[in-house]
């Protein structure tokens, strides 16, 4: 195989232009990650957030995967994370440091996390260790080779997919929308005629 | 480029998603954990898939995939947290017990069972 | 009508009259007394016609298999020969005597229909055992005698006296029973049938593989049942049963029914020397230390009772010396004259209001007031304590006889010792009973001090029946010369030697006992004791029930009394003591068996609440505490879950990892 040939040309100390960008966007990005979950402002955490799919963008171009990155750019960075800052919004996320942002069992949590990374990286590492990634050849990820696979060989799930959206977004809607809503205006006028501003029961909320 | 670097970095940062659902309080930032712990799988994906230059590129494809369906994943999870903050008054998870025992109403009912004024103020808006 | 007809309808009449007057009992009371005699007395007329019929001849033997029953058939066999002709005329006689009697003394006692019931099914019991040829059904009837004996003795049940000693009587012959069961059991394995007369025709064979095991085990039924040292404690303490209940089980039947079963298995007795001696022990010991207790009882029954024990124990010293002729024939006429005394006792119980000899001592007049039952209880005494002419006396002469003639070697198969063990033990026990019975009737019949209460007329038909109890006490004896052709053939006839032993002996004994009596009975008036349960119009059983329960509480026990004016005293010496309670038997029982079964109660239940309990407990401690620790973990909160759930995958990720690779375990 190709692999095996190249991979003795390559060595750890002799890392190459690509590979220290890479390395480099990738400190960058998982600083940026641990700062989202560990930073005890949650509108800040939803910012940082942004920084770290945005160094993962990057990484995907240095991958040669530039379609996926843009597509990375446009969906998390253009409407996740700003579905994220709405959701905060709605959900009335006080503005600056919040003390409670962390839950009690941060500490095992740290603990489970580490473990995790532990082991995983020492796989990887133990699995991968005289693996190469060749980018000098054609470029892998181009809107055009993306675009011919996906609607060549990836059609049939494409549309599947198309389909799950529709369901995500009718289910959104229905979770969303105010249970009752259809009653809305026989409810306010009951309420209007009530004395006291009441709570509606329960009953006429589901 | 070496493999380990997009496969320790995945790792890394899946790690990180890992905490942050575990550690986090706030409904959405558990969210926000798990979208890091999917690009992390998204960067093995488009990593592996260079490595073996697929010619059906099944790994970007798949890619692709896993964005919409993260997008799906996070306008429905914001919408339950939305139910959840307008029936419960608080998004976190933590204080949503109800599926602890009780058996005389201890800590474990303190905020999550008793029906906040906030959502019934909302209500009838 | 045919032998064998009269022969099944004897036991059978009882029992389908004890059948029916348990279901008529409460519904049609007047149908009772009729249902509880006529069977009775029907039976006792067959029992007599049979008698008649086989005549001294040859055995009648019948047999019927109603089914196969396994290895060993058990079949319905009846056996008749000249010993179960006449035991069961006696059977049949007291039985109605007693049946008779009863009517009278429990005349007005709401569970008469259940006790008469009982003694019909006791009656029809005994005659089972006695026709019988098979030991399984002897068995049987053996072992109902035994239930009918418990349920009678406690009839009584309000007092505790009566409750203990109708638990006492069975658990003792229980005892006694299992030994016997498992000699039944050994006899039959070795000789391969149930039926007595294959059996008895084995050993004669010479085909007896255990015969002193198997003796001894049997021994120790009969022992049981017979009131035999060291299983005779049941008996005094039975006395807590009506009067008419202990003449006819505790004196003339039942008692005999161990005497009866070894005359029968005789030969398998005689077919061990060692068992022999056992059984001649056994009876001597039984004789003197039954003759030494009866002199130290205050309650009349408890001395009768005694004696029961120690003319048993005749009856079983007979049969050591290998002549069951001698040993029935005391049978038959222990058998009447003890079933007159409990009767005439009973009597006496009712007149005086107590049972107690040392209160009769202190009343007189006692004779005037019954002179029916003074005469006959008289007559009764004499011939216990062996007087010639009475019944007693020629068939206690017939023992002694037989056991001269053993002791100078003239019986083939018996050893000298037994005999010698007998002769010496009979002739001190004549002594002893002459004693005793001189004792008894002088306290109760020669009493000073205030005129006897009045308690009332006697019923005639108590009366009547004494004296036909009578007529055999004084007549039977007249009839040795005609038995031995029902027997086995030897002579029954009084021998010059033992004659005028035992008649010098009964007679010092009476005299000794009436010169103690001399000497104390100045004591008596300065010594005042008593306690009289007047009843004038109550039925006699209620005056004597009354007499058994205050016993304890007026004299301090149910057997002796402090009585400084009784002669037993002065003739026991230091001895009283300990013979007022039975050599403190019932206290070596209490040491060996009863505490040993209390502690080991004891130890269960403490096992039972402390060890296996606390299994059970810690059993359900264990997941309570578990499940506790598992709720404790149920937080609620997803969080802490999934985080468990994670480091849990991590754990097996990596050890699948190191197995995988081989680096792991």
């Amino acid at each position: 195989m190709t692999l095996a040939a190249t991979a003795a040309g390559h060595g750890f100390l002799s890392p190459t232009g690509v590979e220290i960008a890479f390395l480099l966007v990738g400190i960058a990005t998982l600083g940026a990650a641990v700062v989202t979950v560990t930073t005890r402002q949650l509108v800040h955490a939803a910012l940082w957030l942004v920084v770290t799919l945005g160094g993962v963008a990057v990484e995907y171009l240095l991958l040669t995967a530039e379609f996926i990155a843009w597509v990375q750019v446009l969906i998390y960075v253009g409407s996740v994370v700003v579905l994220l800052l709405f959701g905060l919004m709605l959900t009335k996320a006080p503005i600056g440091r919040s003390p409670d942002a962390d839950s009690g069992n941060r500490w095992a949590a740290l603990i489970v996390a580490v473990a995790a990374a532990g082991a995983l990286v020492w796989v990887v590492v133990d699995a991968f260790r005289a693996t190469w990634i060749d980018l000098d050849g054609a470029v892998q990820g181009s809107t055009q080779s993306s675009g011919r696979t996906l609607f060549q060989y990836w059609v049939l799930p494409f549309e599947a997919l198309s389909v799950l959206l529709l369901a995500a977004l009718v289910g959104a809607i229905v979770l969303s929308r105010r249970a009752g809503e259809g009653k809305a205006p026989v409810a306010g006028l009951r309420n209007v005629f009530r004395t006291s501003p009441a709570p509606a029961p329960r009953e006429d909320q589901r | 480029m070496h493999l380990a670097y997009p496969a320790v970095l995945a790792v890394l940062l899946f790690c990180t998603g890992l905490y942050g659902v575990l550690a986090r309080r706030n409904a959405i930032l558990v969210l926000m954990s798990v979208e890091l712990m999917l690009n992390a799988v998204n960067l093995n994906l488009v990593a592996f898939d260079v490595w073996l230059r697929d010619t059906l590129h099944a790994g970007q494809a798949l890619t692709l995939f896993t964005i919409a369906i993260a997008a799906a994943e996070i306008g429905i999870g914001l919408a339950i947290v939305l139910l959840v903050y307008r029936n419960r008054g608080s998004s976190d998870i933590d204080r949503l017990r109800d599926l602890a025992e009780r058996p005389d109403g201890t800590d474990a009912t303190d905020h999550g069972a008793q029906p906040q004024p906030d959502t019934q103020a909302e209500a009838p808006a | 009508m045919t032998l064998t007809t009269s022969a099944v309808l004897v036991p059978l009449l009882p029992f389908l009259g004890a059948v029916a007057g348990l279901l008529l009992g409460r519904s049609a009371p007047g149908f009772v007394r009729p249902l509880a005699v006529l069977p009775t007395l029907a039976a006792a007329a067959l029992a007599v016609s049979v008698a008649v019929e086989q005549g001294g001849g040859p055995a009648t033997d019948v047999a019927t298999r109603l089914t196969p029953t396994g290895s060993i058939p058990i079949d319905l066999a009846l056996h008749i020969d000249g010993f179960a002709a006449l035991i069961a005329v006696l059977v049949g006689v007291v039985a109605s005597c007693v049946q008779i009697y009863s009517t009278g003394y429990l005349r007005d006692d709401p569970r008469y229909p259940s006790y008469a019931a009982l003694v019909s099914l006791f009656t029809s019991a005994m005659l089972l055992v006695v026709y019988t040829g098979d030991l399984m059904v002897l068995l049987v009837g053996w072992e109902v005698m035994g239930i009918c004996s418990y349920f009678l003795v406690g009839h009584y049940w309000e007092t505790k006296a009566a409750r203990a000693a109708s638990l006492k009587a069975f658990l003792v012959t229980k005892l006694g029973d299992v030994p016997f069961l498992f000699g039944i059991f050994a006899l039959a394995a070795d000789a391969g049938t149930f039926r007595i007369t294959g059996i008895l025709g084995h050993v004669t064979s010479g085909g007896l593989d255990h015969p002193t095991l198997i003796a001894l085990l049997l021994l120790a039924g009969a022992a049981g049942k017979s009131a035999q040292f060291p299983l005779h404690t049941w008996l005094p303490d039975a006395m807590a049963g009506p009067t008419p209940v202990s003449a006819l089980i505790h004196a003339a039947t039942m008692v005999a029914a161990g005497v009866y079963v070894v005359a029968r298995l005789l030969p398998v007795f005689a077919a061990s020397a060692a068992a022999l001696v056992v059984l001649a022990v056994m009876a001597a010991i039984t004789m003197v230390g039954s003759g030494l207790a009866a002199l130290a009882q205050d309650d009349i029954k408890r001395v009768l009772a005694y004696s029961t024990v120690g003319q048993l124990g005749y009856m079983m010293g007979a049969l050591a010396v290998g002549d069951r002729g001698a040993a029935v024939f005391h049978l038959l006429s222990h058998g009447v004259f003890k079933a007159l005394l409990f009767l005439g006792a009973g009597v006496i119980i009712h007149a005086a209001g107590t049972n107690s000899l040392a209160a009769m001592s202190r009343m007189s007049g006692l004779s005037r007031r019954i002179p029916d039952a003074y005469w006959t209880v008289t007559v009764a005494l004499l011939a216990l304590a062996a007087i010639p002419p009475f019944a007693g006396f020629f068939s206690k002469e017939a023992v002694l006889g037989a056991a001269e003639h053993a002791a100078s070697g003239g019986a083939h198969g018996v050893p000298g010792a037994a005999g010698w063990t007998v002769l010496v033990s009979g002739l001190l026990t004549a002594l002893l009973t002459a004693a005793y019975a001189a004792r008894l009737w002088l306290l109760a019949f020669r009493g000073k001090g205030a005129e006897v209460p009045d308690h009332g007329r006697q019923p005639v038909v108590m009366n009547a029946m004494l004296w036909v109890l009578f007529v055999p006490t004084v007549a039977l004896g007249l009839t040795g010369p005609y038995l031995p052709q029902w027997f086995d053939g030897r002579s029954l006839n009084p021998t010059l030697t033992t004659s005028v032993l035992g008649t010098g002996a009964a007679l010092a004994g009476g005299l000794v006992a009436y010169a103690a009596w001399r000497h104390t009975s100045a004591l008596a008036a300065r010594a005042p004791l008593g306690a009289v349960a007047a009843a004038p119009d109550a039925a006699p059983g209620l005056a004597e029930e009354l007499a058994i329960e205050s016993h304890a509480p007026a004299y301090g026990g149910v057997a002796g009394a402090p009585d400084p004016a009784d002669p037993g005293r002065l003739l026991l010496g230091p001895l009283h003591r300990h013979a007022a309670v039975g050599f403190h038997l019932d206290a070596v029982y209490s040491a060996l068996f009863v505490r040993p079964v209390r502690a080991a109660a004891t130890l269960v239940r403490f096992l039972d609440r402390e060890v296996v309990d606390t299994y059970v407990r810690g059993a359900g401690a264990a997941p309570r505490w578990l499940g506790a620790a598992v709720r404790r973990a149920q937080t609620g909160n997803v969080q802490t879950y999934l985080g468990a759930l994670l480091a849990g995958s991590l754990v097996l990720a990596v050890a699948a990892v190191l197995v995988a690779t081989g680096t792991g375990a």
